[in-house]
């Protein structure tokens, strides 16, 4: 057992875990942040994605030792309690969901495919290739994601 | 399912990572973006005594001096921006994963790995890469054909790492095409081809690098193939080459596609990528 620590969702956290404790486990388990949903375990169907020092990965392939000393982000950090973030919003707006299954684990990819610029429709359903859905049959999802991508004009703005 | 216990050492060197992997014995693994190896831990299909982290190893960056040098945990992710990267590399990464996975996998993890449908040893081995090993008995460079064994077997000896892989950077005259049909986007190829043809002033074909993957037990050059393309335009001689690299391949076949296909399909796709590159 070896003690870790780490900041989920801005709140710093130490914890005693065994070295094969999965990140997605540690979260659902040990912190109760169920958002993170737990599919296939082997990095297939994109459930358990959450952001490791802000990059997008497959919470089920990475080890929570592998994270002592990272900040962790899961769906939980997006609106924390408060108003939906753009992305959450659109998603309503476009019924990208159903069940909500794959949900958590899209936003968290998509999160951070817009936050390196103004995707193309191709590279994001490039990006949903990694998560599988299915009750939307996708379009809905794209649609919900290219709807914030920021127009040229707004690059730099505060959206 | 969950991994079988194991102990873990978070090396701080390649030295410590050295010599973890030597104190920890033939059930130790290093893991380096673990895309492969924790999906294997979660299924139970290893179970490794120790792993040995190279994540905070130093082992990553790129660096070009008359080659590109590209440190074993490199993310495949930093590659899709790296202009420096061979176009053939480029062209190929999109097809490795998915765009979460290759924020994680690693370069030299892909080598080390050496699965025979994985598009960067392909790549590898298209392109004569060299990787350079670092172990108990001191550093050495291996050619990529010679690095490839066969299925997840490579010519690293007990205790030894890949540190860095070395990549050729992009010829004067040189063109290049990379072809793969998967069931899915993102899921294990059935056949996959890479091509390189590099040309003289009058347009003819001067040198040729013709590689198969997916449809053997590690990427393999067809030699036969690229001096058929030597001395033609490119485009004239790819329906023939497509043919000899059909003859060429002997893929074992399997649920999803026989082995005839698989042959015609090797063949449809080396003909697409000649002609993409000519």
């Amino acid at each position: 057992m070896t003690e870790v620590e780490l900041t989920v969702n801005g709140r710093i956290v130490r914890e005693t875990v065994e070295p094969r404790l999965l990140l997605t486990d540690f979260l659902r388990h040990r912190l109760r942040l169920t958002g993170t949903h737990v599919g296939c375990e082997h990095g297939v169907c994109g459930a358990c994605t959450v952001l490791l020092d802000g990059v997008s990965v497959r919470g089920c392939c990475v080890l929570a030792i592998q994270a002592d000393g990272s900040r962790v982000d899961t769906v939980e950090s997006l609106a924390e309690g408060g108003p939906l973030t753009e992305l959450q919003e659109s998603f309503h707006r476009h019924h990208a969901l159903q069940c909500g299954f794959c949900t958590p684990g899209i936003l968290m990819a998509a999160t951070d495919l817009l936050s390196r610029g103004r995707p193309t429709r191709a590279e994001i359903a490039d990006m949903l290739s990694g998560h599988l859905c299915r009750c939307t049959g996708y379009t809905p999802i794209v649609d919900a994601i290219e709807a914030c991508v920021e127009s040229p004009q707004d690059a730099g703005g505060s959206a | 399912m969950k991994p079988a216990p194991f102990g873990y050492v978070r090396a701080g060197s390649l030295d410590e990572a050295l010599a973890a992997l030597t104190e920890g014995g033939e059930d130790a693994k290093p893991i380096a973006g673990g895309q492969s190896l924790v999906p294997a831990l979660n299924l139970r299909l290893v179970r490794p005594t120790l792993l040995v982290d190279l994540n905070h190893a130093g082992l990553d960056g790129v660096a070009a001096n008359g080659a590109l040098t590209v440190g074993a945990t490199t993310r495949q992710a930093a590659l899709v921006r790296d202009e420096r990267v061979h176009p053939l590399v480029r062209e190929a990464l999109p097809f490795v994963g998915h765009f979460v996975t290759r924020n994680r996998g690693t370069v030299g993890g892909s080598i080390a790995h050496a699965d025979g449908a994985a598009e960067l040893p392909l790549c590898f081995v298209a392109l004569d890469g060299k990787v350079v090993v670092d172990g108990p008995s001191g550093r050495r460079v291996i050619a990529a054909d010679e690095f490839f064994v066969t299925h997840f077997t490579t010519a690293l000896g007990a205790g030894e790492l890949v540190v860095e892989t070395v990549w050729p950077l992009v010829a004067t005259g040189e063109s290049c095409a990379f072809e793969e049909l998967a069931l899915r986007a993102g899921d294990f190829a059935q056949s996959m081809v890479a091509v390189a043809l590099r040309r003289g002033a009058d347009g003819r074909v001067v040198d040729a690098s013709v590689a198969v993957g997916a449809v053997s037990d590690r990427p393999i050059r067809l030699r036969d193939v690229e001096t058929l393309l030597v001395g033609t335009s490119g485009a004239e001689a790819a329906r023939d080459a497509g043919s000899l690299a059909a003859s060429l391949v002997d893929p074992p076949g399997s649920i999803h596609a026989s082995a005839r296909y698989l042959r015609a399909l090797t063949g449809a796709l080396m003909t697409r990528a000649i002609e993409r590159a000519a």
